[in-house]
């Protein structure tokens, strides 16, 4: 047993929300960067510069890339042979998270209720996932999470008729249907199987795995590698102007499902794929 | 950063000179506002009070920036998604309002409108927030201080740089410049 004090996760998450929100990961960063090298078309290879030109402001003036820090969400995997003590493990993150927001000049974007929509003023409270997996450690990931691409993700409930077609049709619709709305270049999420909840959430994840990596089963790295191409044939391009690079990279996270079901569902990101990972 | 200049508030006449897919550099004042003000705009309008800002001929920047930390006028300020403001700038746009300044898709209303009063629909470049906060060289909240990031700020800019997404004859860029690039021409 190893015992972690939850204010120390506190701190991680500070850190976290404030680097996440400057710092772009070097995978999107250099998929932007290749996109505008790529690019023919004049708006898109102007667009990109531009993009590629603030993410470095961001960098050097230590301010966020993007105006929407988002809603935070954390992803801690956590160790059954830990013990944590302190205050517990929720308010933690979200003290993170409040302390993050204040102290790294980011926006607070959140409203205590969906419909009555009163700013809650600290950007409180974080959308926490845990996963209880072997060992001693604790990792904890924080991706701040913009709404204009949020936005613009679909979910859908197949028959398991639709097949393959029916899931690489609905992922292509649905970011033809978003258009420039998203921030594009985008990174596309695609969760498949599980169920109604859990779908969305294999989507959510699927945006965390680097670019460079494909899916770790052939089947569905040729599937994502499709997609992509599919999705980049559209010709939305950066911004809706046009353009060859409408997302710089498609994920699959799959889950097995029911003999009745295939779910569906597809979190489209905006080019600012922002994420933060500590381990404890 | 290139385009045609123009100043804010905008007259109609020089909003008619501008054709979708021009880029143009924005000097002047803008007013900002997103959802949650542009309710209350509407609610005021419907209780037939006067308006907080000088609606004539004036641009709203669809933005909700971040605080500015120390040393800054602001903090990252690019646009928010401009559907979501649909229901309301129709409205806005028969009593003045000459441009928005936003991202995405606007509906068959706001085009309508936008033909209707001579105005424009300036696209800036999503999520490049931290470029366009050095174009801001003064910013101060006029009203709705509550709403915090979504108050109504007014901003100072200088060469802000936009493309003309719908111009004053309805001319969607959006439309234009993905059907000119699919069919291989270079020039948008």
């Amino acid at each position: 047993m190893r015992e972690i004090k939850t204010g120390a996760i506190v701190d991680a998450v500070r850190e976290m929300c404030i680097e996440a929100n400057r710092e772009l990961p070097a995978d999107v960063a250099d998929r932007i960067r290749a996109g505008g090298g790529a690019e023919p078309w004049p708006p898109a290879r102007d667009t990109l510069e531009k993009l590629v030109e603030n993410f470095e402001i961001a960098h050097r003036e230590k301010i966020p890339i993007c105006q929407d820090t988002g809603m935070a969400c954390v992803f801690i995997e956590l160790g059954q042979d830990v013990h944590l003590s302190g205050i517990p493990l929720a308010e933690a993150v979200n003290e993170g998270v409040r302390r993050g927001y204040a102290q790294g000049f980011l926006r607070k974007s959140v409203v205590a209720d969906p419909l009555r929509r009163r700013n809650t003023g600290d950007n409180t409270p974080a959308l926490l996932h845990v996963d209880i997996v072997p060992g001693d450690q604790m990792e904890i990931l924080v991706a701040p999470k913009g709404f204009g691409s949020e936005n613009m993700s679909r979910l859908a409930m197949f028959p398991p008729a639709a097949g393959e077609r029916g899931v690489k049709d609905f992922v292509v619709e649905t970011v033809k249907m978003a258009g420039p709305n998203p921030c594009p270049p985008i990174v596309v999420g695609v969760g498949i199987g599980g169920s109604f909840d859990r779908v969305a959430l294999l989507a959510k994840k699927a945006l965390l795995r680097p670019l460079d990596r494909p899916h770790s089963d052939p089947y569905y790295a040729a599937m994502e590698k499709e997609l992509l191409e599919r999705i980049n044939a559209l010709g939305i391009g950066p911004q809706g102007f046009g353009g060859l690079t409408t997302a710089l990279g498609v994920n699959i996270e799959t889950f097995p499902t029911h003999i009745a079901g295939l779910p569906a569902a597809v979190n489209i990101n905006c080019h600012v794929s922002r994420h933060a990972a500590r381990t404890l | 950063m290139t385009g045609i200049e123009i100043g804010a508030p905008l007259a109609r006449e020089e909003a008619l000179k501008l054709r979708a897919g021009d880029a143009a550099l924005i000097s002047g004042v803008l007013y900002t506002a997103r959802d949650a003000a542009h309710a209350r705009l509407i609610e005021l309008l419907d209780r037939g009070g006067e308006l907080p800002i000088p609606i004539t001929d004036a641009i709203i920047y669809y933005v909700g920036p971040t605080p500015a930390g120390p040393g800054r006028v602001i903090g990252s300020a690019g646009p928010t998604t401009s559907y979501r403001m649909d229901a309301y700038a129709p409205r806005l746009l028969d009593i003045g309002l000459r441009g928005m300044i936003g991202k995405g898709r606007r509906s068959p209303e706001v085009i309508a409108g936008i033909k209707r009063n001579g105005g424009v629909y300036f696209g800036a470049i999503g999520g490049a927030g931290a470029l366009m906060a050095r174009c801001v060289t003064a910013a101060e909240v006029v009203c709705y201080d509550d709403l915090g990031s979504e108050a109504i700020h007014r901003l100072t800019v200088k060469d802000f740089p936009v493309t003309v997404v719908i111009d004053a004859h309805g001319n969607d860029f959006y439309e234009i410049g993905v059907r000119n690039y699919a069919e291989g021409g270079m020039k948008p």
